[in-house]
């Protein structure tokens, strides 16, 4: 190609101008780009290499033990258990059906975790672990560990879990745990960041609820540095949570295993109180649950029978269960009067067998009568139309707040679930609640524990417990907290004229230990355990004039729910009183017949620590008591619940 | 002297050097930056890969061999052969074109890839640089007195189209763009009339005004949607766990780097996955990270001498055809760091352009190696 060198020349000359003119630009662009550099990666330096610190670094929570619970002798009743775990994760194992495939033939998994663990597994990312079984044995961990090379991403894993080893003994006392739900979350204000982790344990009821902050303990943190994609990369930092406290009751294990198995087959509730601190060495409501139930999760079928058994095993009666106390009611009525002055305790009073009040005929429960009746007597038989008498004497107010100097009708500070506080009725109480006026057959009823009064066992047994010291005996729970005894409250002295609780303790032996006494049957025959005691038969139904007249039907008649309660409050020895003991058996019929030889057997066994010898009873009964102790002892399970059998 | 009956290229085709005295001829300088700007890329991918020299690092370093021997094979061949190949070179890459078009191996959702059995070809890549060559022949050939004349005008915008449109088709509108601003740029060395550009930006711009205007209006030229798909494209921040996501991630990653970087493998942003595409064209972001502004500013100051010596070379070259395709290959190598720096700053949209040189991948070095090849052979086959 021919061009002329002129062209040439001024070709060149035109590239050079606009070559320089293109460079200029490039530079010019190159030094906005280094502008901006500088702009991000000096000026904004800080506030991204906190952006991307905040992006990798991740705090996860690490649970802390959970604090134990102990017996007032050390025996453990709940406790911590490690709790095998297979996890799989979908990444490394590839084709996770034949994976569960392979597992399941090594492992009993049912139709459902399979399929749950496949739809939990497709809901999350792939290398999060997912778990398939729970509370595996040992040998299957084994195996598992064992074929590991057929079953990839498959991880054994070991955990904490709650577990009960005294098992239904204990489960309205100490409660059990579960895992928080939506509703735990919305009640709590400011919620524990542990409570974020999926499945976290915590107490649901009982002490497990009600100790919930000395139990859990606090989290221990993990570092740790995450990729985008919420991977963990590695661990930072770590340091671990302090264990919740551990806490010693004052409950007797041994002494509540017995009253378990004493109560067996009644709906009822018991409590044994030492008289000396006010321990509650046994809060017994029968019949009971398996907790452990609870912290695996219970199957609907165990639900469904627990809450459809008609004797409704879920329910503390012992402390939430509220009864009218019946006669048990009629020391609190006498005291008010006596002390009021409104009645002499030699004073007597004729039972015809009913007393006309307002009209209407109130009725002793004897229907011929006792006919003259002072305190001590009247006491000792039960007589209803004593009380009916002095009652009206003295007036509701002052019945109530003796009940409530007593322990009746006032909330004892517990840490149990639904503690009750029963109700000893008044004037004020009634206008407030009913709009009506307090009518005189109202405290008619109330004197002998009818009517408005209701007490729960618990209750029942503060009552006898102060009546036989005379001090304001409060009942305690926790003995210890990591073993820091927890200081036991002043008795003070309960304000009442020591002479007349002197009688009523006097009425209260002769109901036990006179032969005309109510409670004669279940009286204690060696001479330094004697119980003193009040029984109790509260109603349930009303008995209309048309009954009475053709004769009260007979408990054993009635349909179970419609049979009264059976109540007995007492305390032993009488003449050095070291326990009280409040028993009330729902629908169990008579309090002499059905409640007294429960207390008595109670509180046998908790004088003597151990089965009470048969010289204890009178001789025409230790046949059938041996016989009765033959059971129980078949009946109580030997030594803890096994806690490896939980395939 | 020059005699005035010879052309000016066959009097100095004598003084040319031949054999292999031309290695000594070669612009080592150009090579020396290069293999610097590689290493650097070496050093990123290593890192990326957490300490390892696969998957990246070992194939990266055998491309760069192979892109060397290709560079030195195209620098021994005399410049005038390349500009005589250059329209059969245009033609094969528009024939690519229309193939990855028919056969093409979709990745990412756009169909750019022909593997060739041994590696895959990017024919837009290819085209960029047979672009480059086919314009400056096409403007070595044209007499200085006809390049602004209409017609002489439209026929190498109608030489950029074709393949830019192509590209469209594929979709790859930044690499189309790229080609048409590198394009526009050789007709701008060329001496092209200033009015045409003039013409050209000021309807450019006036054509987005009106479009940006519409809106609303009654005579709205697009779609709602496509306005809000153009805000996304213009602001990824408007969708921050979409496009926005990885614009945020990069400028953590660029910022915390603050000026002497996190340190050689310490850059948790990329570590950690925060980055996309990591070790391709987000790989400015590791390097800003773990080696801060002195990092960065320095792999900019590399690219910057780099054109700076192919500038020079071309303003030595008083050959046309060899001016122009160094400006040419060196405004393509500018357009690339510069669109990916802008990017992965947060100053352009995400469009899929690599950092020359340093970004994993085969073709895009490879390319970018024949042109510094033509380069070289326009060097040392220089009139002297």
């Amino acid at each position: 190609m021919k061009r002329p060198p002129k062209d040439n020349l001024a070709s060149n000359r035109v590239i050079s101008r606009r070559a320089l003119i293109v460079g200029a630009s490039q530079l010019a662009i190159a030094g906005v780009l280094t502008m901006r550099m500088r702009n991000l990666q000096l000026e904004q330096a800080d506030t991204f290499r906190l952006l991307a610190d905040e992006n990798r670094i991740n705090i996860k929570l690490l649970a802390p033990a959970r604090g134990l619970i102990h017996d007032r002798n050390g025996t453990l009743l709940a406790g911590n258990e490690q709790n095998y775990r297979i996890t799989m994760t979908r990444e490394e194992a590839g084709d996770i059906e034949e994976v569960l495939a392979n597992l399941a033939q090594l492992i009993p998994l049912t139709e459902t975790q399979i399929a749950e663990a496949v739809r939990e597994m497709n809901n999350r990312s792939a290398f999060v672990p997912v778990t398939i079984a729970d509370r595996l044995s040992w040998d299957d961990i084994a195996k598992v560990t064992v074929n590991a090379p057929a079953l990839p991403g498959v991880t054994a894993d070991v955990g904490l879990s709650r577990f009960y080893p005294r098992g239904s003994d204990m489960a309205h006392v100490v409660g059990y745990v579960g895992p928080v739900s939506d509703y735990d979350l919305s009640r709590i204000e400011s919620p524990d960041p542990l409570l974020q982790i999926p499945k976290f344990q915590i107490g649901k009821t009982g002490i497990e609820n009600k100790m919930e902050t000395e139990l859990r303990g606090s989290a221990g943190t993990r570092q740790i540095e995450v990729n985008a994609i919420g991977r963990v990369m590695r661990e930072l930092s770590r340091e671990e949570g302090i264990p919740g406290s551990d806490l010693q009751l004052t409950i007797d294990a041994d002494l509540q295993r017995y009253v378990e198995a004493r109560l067996d087959g009644e709906s009822a509730g018991a409590v044994v109180i030492d008289l000396e601190n006010g321990d509650l060495r046994s809060i017994v409501s029968s019949p009971s649950f398996d907790p452990n139930l609870f912290v695996r999760g219970i199957s609907v079928a165990d639900w469904q029978g627990l809450n459809e058994n008609p004797y409704r095993p879920l329910a503390a009666k012992a402390v939430q269960g509220i009864y009218p106390p019946g006669s048990t009611f009629k020391m609190i009525t006498a005291l008010a009067a006596v002390e009021d002055g409104v009645v002499d305790p030699e004073e007597t009073v004729l039972c015809r067998g009913f007393t006309e009040v307002a009209g209407t005929r109130f009725h002793c429960w004897k229907s011929g009568g006792h006919g003259n009746m002072n305190l001590h007597d009247s006491l000792k038989h039960s007589c209803d139309c004593y009380y009916y008498e002095i009652c009206q004497r003295v007036g509701i107010d002052k019945i109530a707040a003796m009940a409530r100097r007593f322990g009746l009708g006032i909330r004892h500070d517990l840490p149990l679930s639904a503690v009750a506080s029963g109700l000893a009725p008044d004037k004020e109480w009634k206008t407030k609640t009913h709009g009506e006026d307090w009518r005189i057959g109202d405290t008619v009823n109330a004197s002998i524990g009818q009517g408005y009064v209701l007490a729960s066992p618990l209750q029942l047994a503060v009552m006898a417990a102060r009546l036989a010291t005379g001090r304001t005996i409060t009942p305690r729970l926790i003995n210890a907290i990591d073993g820091v005894r927890v200081p036991i409250p002043e008795a003070e002295p309960i304000g009442v004229n020591e002479n007349t609780l002197r009688r009523i303790r006097a009425a209260m032996d002769a109901v036990v230990n006179s032969n005309r006494g109510t409670a004669y049957g279940a009286r204690i025959t060696e001479v330094e355990m004697r119980m003193a005691g009040k029984t109790g038969t509260s109603q349930v139904r009303r008995i209309t004039a048309e009954e009475r007249a053709r004769g009260v039907t007979r408990n054993a008649d009635l349909p179970w729910e419609r049979r009264d309660h059976a109540l007995f409050v007492s305390f032993a020895p009488a003449d050095n009183p070291k326990y009280a003991v409040a028993v009330v058996v729902e629908h169990g019929g008579g309090g002499s017949a059905v409640a007294a030889p429960i207390a008595r057997d109670i509180v046998l066994q908790a004088l003597y620590e151990g089965p009470p010898p048969l010289s204890a009873y009178p001789s025409a009964m230790r046949g059938r008591i041996s016989e009765q102790q033959r059971k129980i002892e078949e009946h109580m399970p030997a030594g803890s619940v096994a806690m490896n059998d939980r395939a | 002297m020059i005699a005035p009956d010879m052309s000016y290229l066959e009097h100095n085709v004598k003084s040319v050097p031949t054999g292999l005295r031309k290695l000594l001829y070669l612009n080592w300088s150009i090579v020396l930056l290069l293999t610097a700007i590689a290493g650097s890329g070496f050093v990123m991918l290593y890192s990326v890969a957490g300490g390892s020299m696969t998957p990246w690092l070992q194939p990266q370093m055998v491309r760069f061999a192979l892109g060397l021997a290709v560079m030195l094979i195209i620098a021994m061949v005399p410049i005038w052969f390349w500009r005589n190949v250059s329209a059969f070179g245009y033609i094969v890459s528009l024939l690519l074109l229309v193939a990855v078009e028919l056969f093409g191996e979709t990745r990412m959702g756009a169909q750019r890839w022909i593997d060739l059995g041994f590696m895959v070809l990017q024919p837009s890549e290819l085209a960029k640089i047979t672009l480059v060559m086919f314009l400056a022949a096409y403007y070595d050939w044209l007499p200085l007195n006809k390049r602004s004349h209409i017609i002489w005008v439209i026929i190498p915008v109608l030489i950029i189209m074709v393949p830019s449109a192509l590209v469209i088709n594929q979709p790859d509108l930044g690499t189309a763009l790229l080609m048409m601003i590198g394009g526009g740029t050789i007709m701008f060395l060329a001496g092209v009339h200033w009015g045409y550009f003039a013409f050209v930006i000021g309807s450019g711009v006036a054509m987005i005004w009106a479009v940006m205007e519409s809106r609303g209006q009654a005579w709205q030229i697009l779609k709602d949607y496509q306005y809000r798909r153009i805000e996304t494209f213009l602001d990824p921040s408007q969708d921050p766990l979409g496009a926005g996501y990885h614009i945020t991630q990069a400028k953590i990653a660029l910022g915390s780097g603050g000026m002497t970087g996190r340190g050689f493998m310490q850059g948790t942003q990329s570590r950690l996955n925060f980055l996309p595409e990591k070790h391709t064209d987000f790989i400015f972001t590791t390097l800003a990270e773990e080696f801060g502004f002195i990092g960065a500013a320095g792999l900019l100051a590399l690219y910057i001498v780099l054109l700076a010596f192919c500038f020079i070379s071309a303003l030595q070259n008083k050959d046309r055809f060899g001016s122009l395709v160094t400006l040419g290959i060196a405004m393509t190598f500018f357009l690339y760091f510069a669109v990916n720096m802008s990017m992965v700053m947060g100053m352009a949209p995400v469009v899929g352009v690599p950092l020359p040189m340093v970004s994993y991948g085969g073709s895009a070095m490879l390319v970018l190696m024949v042109g510094f090849g033509l380069v070289q052979s326009a060097h040392v086959h220089r009139p002297r």
